[in-house]
């Protein structure tokens, strides 16, 4: 876009503006306010609702500020007679249908349309004929509808078309009987649909959990980052009483720009889940018993104290969600290294370890979030990305649609993308560690590359097809190219051999190696050393300790396990249950006391969710954002940084005395700052036989974590009844 | 490269002659605006099939390559559309001024009675549909009038009307 300015006046203003900008994109930058409804900074520019006119000198007639393109010496008036009278009469047409039925609206209060009536309606209406009315929609457990209020501004349209890539909502009808619909009932699936809800600027499509709960003016607004993928999308909290409402987007635009996953929108729905745990309990002769805070930490103390006493350290091993809060995991690593076990990871889900001392530090993008959008070309392995990172599949989305980058896929299955892909590389008869060898292949024949030592196996004698060149050639060319390792790589039975070929491959094409961990603190988990081989900073530990696979087979007499972890966290094995119930003591730093936390642990203690707690999230691209926590935790429940500081105590380690979760996190930063050799990469990977069968598992959108697992809402939908635990592919 | 939409379904529900006419239409567009032929597919379905059933309009999506809420959008705005069953010889009666003045309102109330039926519905036996007719339909020199199948009536009487229904079958 050609970056040639024109001169223009605004209210008599002088000011400068990008020529073919429109007039609204103006003002807006420069603080002139002109009312509006149907145009959406994010969106496609419709010009319908009409409020945005403004007086143009030498128009004949107010012309619509998000659709009039600047000019040189053009002077435009946003206040003046004519303009106002003509938004006066767009105003009284607006409500002409408009019911006044904001007394129990859930919009009223932070309703764009109630604001701009306070400032440019009637007192009174000269309109006293029957208002036109239309049925409700159902568009599933998410959102809302009333479609009375609706004003046909087709914000919700657009984002359909533009922004999900699925265009399920309409204008059917004309006239008078115009409606917003999606003709033939149907629930709008999609992972971002609940975004409608924000774009609506009247109380049509609204948040249907949240309906009737609270008033906009009651609530307070407090920050949050989201713990359930990887982007740390930027939240905004609504309490009450203590109490989480509902969840909004907070723009950030480097991370999430104004939307949010309906996955980070809607999980505040299993905050207050019947089985959360309210007590700290103690099992005892079988049964529970809710006890005081102090016996319950002391029992978990000693419990522990006495299996590292009696069996040594190595009988204990420790598990923390990637969901955690990062002062959570690094004081989980502190205990744990600090009675003496090695014994600790926070990949849960995932199999094959044998290539992990070429982990890196921090499972990272490689690039920031927003690169991703500005990509020429992009590879994603082992990814459902849509419902895996909501966001990142956004903009990769945005990046093909709007671009014309280059993207492909290589999956154990297709995946449904709403855009063009270069290749979709899904079985065949090829396992996707033989798609990836295939490119790789291709791509060396086309740099006229030697082919790795360690992966002459792997490549040998594999014929890549037309589809593998044409994403080796996409990789080649391009400022900024990528490979993403996804959730159903990093799964997968030989992610060795994935990541090991895609490393070649990025060495051989020039692309960068990103990385997709699960949860929001994959990253912060692997730096503050959640590991069973390494600590903080990818220092190597002399004596590698159990992975979580191993844990859980090894029936260890004593297992800690913090952020809520449930059988559908791990890999599925019937050793878990037998390790559980055999060991002398568990652990479990919970949010929730579900009938398989009560059956497994012989401790609970009742942690807040990560809207109760003040921590740092790290995300996927190295980004440290702290957070205040907003509620008070439900019943009893503390937050988890304090549970394991008062732990550590009882412990007898040296060095718990925070006051603050920042302390938590100054002190991991001041040790990371202090280390900056990053790992030190052994033997490269030397992958033998590529197995044509995927073995990797899938997990589905709403059934990440704990607390996405109780959102009933969640669950309700199209992809929440698909089943949480997703299927092995 | 592929783009695939939802419920796109290019097969059966379409005939050979309607996928003729629909391609003969797409043509006339830019290759990449395939959207522009989804009135003159929607006609092709509707002359074959009397309405536009939801499966019909899904599979010309699924032809054109658009989303099937982008077909329902344009079938529900033409008042030429119908999107639910309907009898067979459609019968617009126009009311608008000079009708009116003309006795048009006499001629749909007999035509009610007759059929048996209000404007907007259609007759059991599936034979006739009378039509809401939005306006004026410009042939105010035969007040009053009607149009069956599209083929206008003017100087119309009672008796006149029901010889027309008679002649059609």
């Amino acid at each position: 876009m050609s970056e040639e300015l024109v001169n223009i006046e605004v209210d008599g203003v002088p000011m400068q503006a990008r020529r073919n900008a429109m007039v609204i994109q103006v003002t807006d930058a420069s603080g002139v306010y002109i009312p509006r409804f149907c145009y959406h900074d994010k969106l496609s520019i419709a010009a319908n609702c009409r409020m945005c006119l403004v007086e143009v000198e030498k128009a004949p007639k107010p012309m619509p500020a998000c659709a009039t393109p600047v000019a040189e010496g053009m002077k435009v008036f946003t206040k003046s007679p004519r303009a106002i009278s003509a938004q006066k009469a767009t105003m009284e047409f607006l409500l002409i249908n408009h019911p006044l039925d904001c007394p129990i609206c859930d919009q009223g209060g932070e309703c764009e349309l109630q604001d701009l009536a306070l400032g440019f309606g009637r007192d009174v209406s000269r309109y006293s004929e029957r208002k036109r009315v239309f049925k409700d929609e159902n568009l599933g457990p998410l959102i809302s509808t009333d479609m009375t209020r609706c004003i046909h501004c087709t914000r919700c349209v657009r984002f359909g078309q533009e922004i999900a890539g699925v265009p399920a909502l309409g204008t059917i009808g004309r006239g008078e009987q115009t409606m917003i619909s999606t003709f033939i009932e149907q629930s709008i699936d999609h992972e971002l649909s609940a975004n409608i809800i924000d774009l609506c600027p009247v109380g049509a499509l609204n948040n249907k959990p949240y309906r009737y709960r609270a008033r906009a003016w009651e609530m307070t607004q407090v920050p949050l980052v989201s713990p359930h993928d990887c982007v740390g999308t930027n939240l905004s909290a609504h309490v009450l009483r203590g109490r989480v409402m509902r969840i909004v987007p907070r723009a950030n635009e480097a991370i999430n720009e104004s939307w949010i996953a309906d996955r980070d929108r809607f999980s505040c729905e299993g905050f207050y889940s019947t089985d959360r745990a309210v007590k700290p309990m103690l099992k005892q002769g079988g049964a529970w018993r809710e006890v005081d805070w102090e016996t319950a930490l002391e029992a978990a103390a000693k419990g522990l104290q006495q299996v590292v006493r009696e069996a040594g350290p190595a009988q204990v091993g420790v598990l923390a969600s990637p969901i955690a809060s990062l002062e959570e995991l690094a004081l989980t690593a502190k205990i744990a290294r600090g009675i003496g076990t090695n014994n600790l990871d926070h990949r849960l889900r995932r199999v094959d370890f044998r290539d992990q001392a070429n982990d890196p530090v921090a499972p990272m993008l490689g690039c920031s979030i927003a690169d991703i959008e500005q990509a020429s070309s992009v590879l994603v392995v082992g990814s459902n990305l849509r419902k895996e990172v909501p966001l990142i599949a956004h903009r990769v989305r945005q990046g093909a649609v709007r671009r014309g980058a280059n993207v492909s896929f290589i999956n154990p299955r297709p995946y449904e993308v709403r855009f063009p892909v270069t290749a979709n590389l899904t079985s065949n008869g090829l396992g996707m560690a033989q798609h990836l060898a295939a490119v790789l292949a291709a791509s060396l024949t086309a740099q006229g590359k030697v082919r790795p030592s360690n992966l002459a196996a792997a490549v040998e004698g594999v014929t890549p097809s037309a589809q593998h060149e044409a994403v080796a050639a996409a990789l080649a060319a391009g400022d900024l190219r990528v490979i993403l390792l996804g959730a159903l790589a990093q799964h997968h039975a030989a992610y060795s051999e994935l990541r090991a070929l895609a490393m070649a491959l990025a060495d051989a094409t020039g692309a960068r190696l990103g990385y997709l961990p699960e949860g929001g603190n994959g990253v912060g988990a692997a730096l503050a050393g959640v590991l069973p081989h390494r600590a903080a900073g990818g220092r190597a530990v002399a004596a590698p300790g159990l992975n979580a696979v191993e844990m859980l087979g090894a029936r260890l007499k004593a297992y800690v396990l913090v952020g809520g972890i449930e059988s559908a966290d791990l890999v599925p094995s019937s050793a878990i249950e037998a390790s559980m119930r055999g060991a002398d003591c568990v652990v479990a730093i919970t949010p929730y006391a579900s009938e398989e936390i009560l059956a497994n642990a012989s401790v609970i203690l009742p942690s807040a969710v990560f809207a109760e707690t003040s921590g740092t999230w790290v995300n996927v691209e190295g980004r440290w954002q702290s957070v205040a926590g907003v509620s008070k935790p439900a019943g009893e429940a503390r937050p988890a940084w304090k549970i394991l500081r008062v732990l550590g105590n009882l412990l007898g380690l040296a060095g718990f005395e925070y006051v603050s979760s920042d302390e938590v996190r100054d002190e991991l930063r001041h040790e990371l700052d202090s280390y900056t050799d990053g790992v030190a990469i052994t033997a490269a990977f030397a992958p033998g036989r590529l197995a044509a069968m995927d073995v990797t598992r899938e997990v589905g959108i709403y059934g990440v974590d704990a607390i996405v697992r109780r959102s009933a809402p969640l669950q309700a939908t199209v992809d929440g009844e698909m089943g949480a635990g997703g299927g092995a592919a | 490269m592929s783009d695939s939409h939802p419920h796109a379904d290019t097969g059966e529900a379409l005939s050979a002659h309607v996928r003729a006419e629909i391609d003969h239409w797409l043509t006339k567009f830019p290759v990449d605006r395939k959207r522009s032929a989804v009135i003159a597919a929607l006609h092709a379905v509707q002359h074959e099939k009397g309405h536009l059933p939801q499966a019909s309009m899904d599979a010309v999506a699924g032809y054109l390559g658009i989303p099937p809420i982008q077909v329902y959008e344009v079938a529900s705005f033409y008042s030429m559309f119908e999107t639910r069953p309907c009898g067979r010889h459609h019968i617009s009666v126009c009311t608008n001024i000079s009708c009116m003045l003309c006795g048009g309102e006499d001629i749909l109330a007999h035509l009610e009675k007759r059929l048996g039926i209000k404007v907007g519905e259609s007759t059991a036996d599936g034979r006739f549909y009378l039509k809401q007719e939005e306006e004026c339909l410009a042939a105010c020199n035969g007040a009053p009038m009607m149009m069956v199948n599209h083929v206008y009536f003017e100087h119309l009487t009672p008796a006149k009307v029901d010889q027309i229904l008679d002649d059609h079958k």
